[in-house]
């Protein structure tokens, strides 16, 4: 990271290009390449319309596989919400999967689910946002690199969720947690529109709010942004509770969907949000990234999960592309900034 | 005072209460789940005899198998008023396992039954052991050395996949399908285990003229059983049948599959868990049968290792000693059988 730090230098302290104030917003950098990820989208289901043909020409299985793509990409989605703004703000939050975890866990204890539905989203949102504060402080005020910081709470808070559930698969009981991912809301999964709800609430707050633009400026440069008055560590602290509220949300949406929680739940998803908001423009050193760019990010990852599913291809392949992806991309950021024949005289 | 603090001491009060409404959803009263040998048959080995300590050492449980072999060794030694049994902790990796079965060996314990991290990885501490002196039960992850084990006793992963596909051939075949799509969702790929339980599976269908239609490996965890279902069940819009290898990832299997309101086909499961016998038991889903792979041999491995112990054989056999090597057989559990079974469900 300390590399892509020194050597991508962005201009400081831009300001996020989801929906900037500018007057020619259709030739900001932000829409290009959200057209750019679009046109893989495209380029996908068109991949997916000449290898099978005859799943494509039934107006209802377009239809359905539309809406598994979106409800397959929602928990990941919620998570990558906030490791936009956590990326944005300079930092990195490793221990999203593990927070899923001890939330999903916390949330399905014979305990908790005595307190019906309510009880176990109150605990699995306060379990996250609870974890994620102890990050930011640990990163904040204990100065430790955000890296180790989430690194050891990965660890610590799988360890916990493995405590809690003494290892065994927590199943849910409750009728109305297991609903969430069976209800459509005229004719839209509830799951969608939880997604939908959370990327919109995203956008409002990165674009439109004092906080959003606090954030830009803390991860563009955390110095003159406390020299102008933002106080960057309490800003980090909640950078990080924002990550934990997300994981505590999206917890609640893989119990539904997979009606049950233990602690090896969201295995690998820090990579895949990471990923995710990369190739939807937000660079790894911070002060840049858009939240639009992030969920169509997640739609590439799972439109390809779709597109290799179809087509009974093996999931190391598919594992590759995924790579070969997220390569690309970084590849497009670093062109952005310095051209071809400066990075060939190297 | 001023606003701000006042604002402090609220928040503070607020994560005060929540953490104490959380405490109270944290204990989780999870019942004796064990399948263990009585030893009350009349069997003239039961009667107590010399006195056996056992050392035992099983890797930590990141699933619910794992957890029950532990849990069933335990239980099986409490049954004996002969036996002792001394858990070494596995730690973390095979290294940390080899360091803490020379503790175990420098302790002089009669018996050793082991579950090792990688039958391979721990081969030379089997070897080891059985230089000391002490006779070693190799439970279910082979040592690849004969001299490294006294007793041998492990599961038949190639004979699930046969017991698997015959199940499904036999049943498809009385239908009368003539080329049926089956589906197929494996564990973690690249463990020997699955690749064999693919293996058996493949050769049986094979024996009927049929193949596996798709493949979509999920992780043993409900969640992603469940992300491998929805996928799987995309590619397919129409299926015959489906084997999952493993019922804790089939608790997900089957959340995708009610979720996606399909129910034309018949699912077989794997390792025989209490939730699959029952759901196999009410016929109300698509799970039809299970294959075992039941963690009771980690009852029926401090059983043998009492009797090596006591330099008895089997009562059953002619032979004076235990055998050195047994494979259990995976047998299907259906409908018709499964009241027999209920009581190996973990």
């Amino acid at each position: 990271m300390e590399q892509t730090r020194s050597r991508v230098e962005p201009p400081p302290a831009k300001a996020g290009t989801d929906g900037g104030a500018g007057t020619s917003w259709w030739r900001e950098e932000g829409f290009l390449r959200n057209m750019g990820l679009v046109g893989v989208l495209v380029v996908l289901v068109i991949i997916g319309i000449v290898t099978r043909p005859e799943l494509y020409g039934d107006a209802g299985w377009v239809k359905n596989n539309v809406f598994t793509i979106l409800q397959q990409a929602s928990a990941i989605g919620v998570v990558t919400v906030g490791m936009t703004f956590v990326i944005i703000g300079g930092g990195i939050d490793l221990s999203v999967g593990a927070i899923i975890a001890i939330a999903g866990v916390w949330s399905t204890t014979v305990a908790t689910q005595s307190y019906g539905a309510a009880g176990m989203i109150f605990t699995a949102l306060v379990v996250g946002i609870v974890v994620g504060l102890v990050n930011g402080v640990l990163i904040s005020y204990g100065r430790l690199v955000p890296f180790i910081a989430t690194l050891a709470m990965m660890v610590a808070a799988r360890g916990l969720a493995a405590q809690i559930s003494g290892k065994q698969t927590q199943v849910s009981a409750n009728a109305t947690i297991n609903g969430i991912a069976t209800t459509k809301i005229v004719g839209i999964p509830l799951l969608v529109i939880i997604l939908a709800v959370v990327v919109a609430a995203g956008w409002v707050l990165l674009n439109r709010t004092t906080f959003g633009r606090r954030t830009v400026a803390v991860g563009g440069n955390p110095e003159a942004a406390r020299l102008a008055g933002i106080n960057v560590r309490r800003h980090t602290v909640l950078l990080y509770a924002l990550s934990g509220l997300c994981c505590g949300i999206a917890a609640i949406m893989l119990t539904s969907q997979a009606t049950s929680a233990q602690a090896a739940m969201a295995n690998l998803y820090e990579l895949d949000a990471i990923a995710a908001a990369i190739i939807g423009g937000t660079l790894l050193s911070g002060g840049r990234g858009t939240i639009v760019g992030a969920l169509f990010g997640v739609l590439v990852f799972s439109t390809i999960t779709n597109l290799f599913a179809i087509n009974n291809l093996s999931t190391e392949v598919q594992n590759m592309v995924k790579g070969g992806i997220i390569v690309a991309a970084v590849l497009v950021q670093q062109f952005r900034y310095r051209s071809l024949t400066h990075l060939l005289k190297r | 005072m001023s606003a701000l603090s006042r604002r402090h001491i609220l928040f503070g009060g607020a994560a005060v209460s929540a953490g104490a409404v959380l405490t109270a959803c944290t204990s989780n009263s999870t019942g004796g789940n064990t399948q263990i040998n009585k030893a009350d048959n009349g069997n003239a080995n039961a009667a107590a005899g010399q006195k056996v300590i056992i050392g035992f050492s099983a890797p930590a449980a990141d699933h619910g198998w794992v957890a029950a072999i532990t849990s069933n060794a335990k239980a099986q030694a409490g049954v004996y008023s002969d036996v002792e049994l001394r858990t070494v902790e596995a730690g973390v990796d095979a290294a940390a396992q080899r360091a803490a079965i020379s503790t175990l060996v420098a302790q002089k314990p009669n018996v050793i039954v082991m579950l090792p991290y990688d039958g391979k990885e721990l081969n030379a501490a089997g070897l080891e052991a059985m230089k000391a002196g002490i006779p070693v039960v190799n439970l279910d992850r082979a040592f690849p050395s004969a001299n490294a084990y006294r007793l041998q006793i492990k599961g038949d992963n190639y004979g699930m996949g046969l017991a698997a596909g015959a199940y499904i051939g036999e049943k498809l075949k009385a239908k009368g399908v003539s080329s049926p799509l089956i589906g197929e969702i494996p564990g973690i790929d690249s463990l020997e285990l699955t690749q064999e339980r693919t293996r058996g599976f493949n050769t049986a269908l094979a024996a009927y003229g049929f193949k596996v239609a798709n493949r979509r490996p999920a992780e043993f965890t409900a969640d992603s059983g469940q992300a491998a279902a929805t996928a799987l069940l995309q590619a397919l819009p129409k299926m015959d049948a489906l084997w999952n290898h493993d019922d804790d990832q089939g608790i997900g299997v089957l959340a995708a599959i009610k979720q996606s309101g399909r129910s034309e086909f018949f699912m077989v499961g794997g390792a025989g868990s209490k939730a699959a016998i029952a759901a196999i038991t009410a016929d109300n889903s698509v799970l039809k049968a299970t294959v075992t792979y039941s963690p009771s041999m980690a009852s029926s491995a401090i059983a043998l290792a009492r009797l090596i112990g006591q330099n008895k054989g089997m009562s059953d056999l002619v032979e004076l000693q235990v055998p050195k090597e047994i494979t259990l057989s995976s047998e299907t559990i259906t409908k018709d059988n499964a009241a027999k079974y209920a009581k190996l469900g973990f």
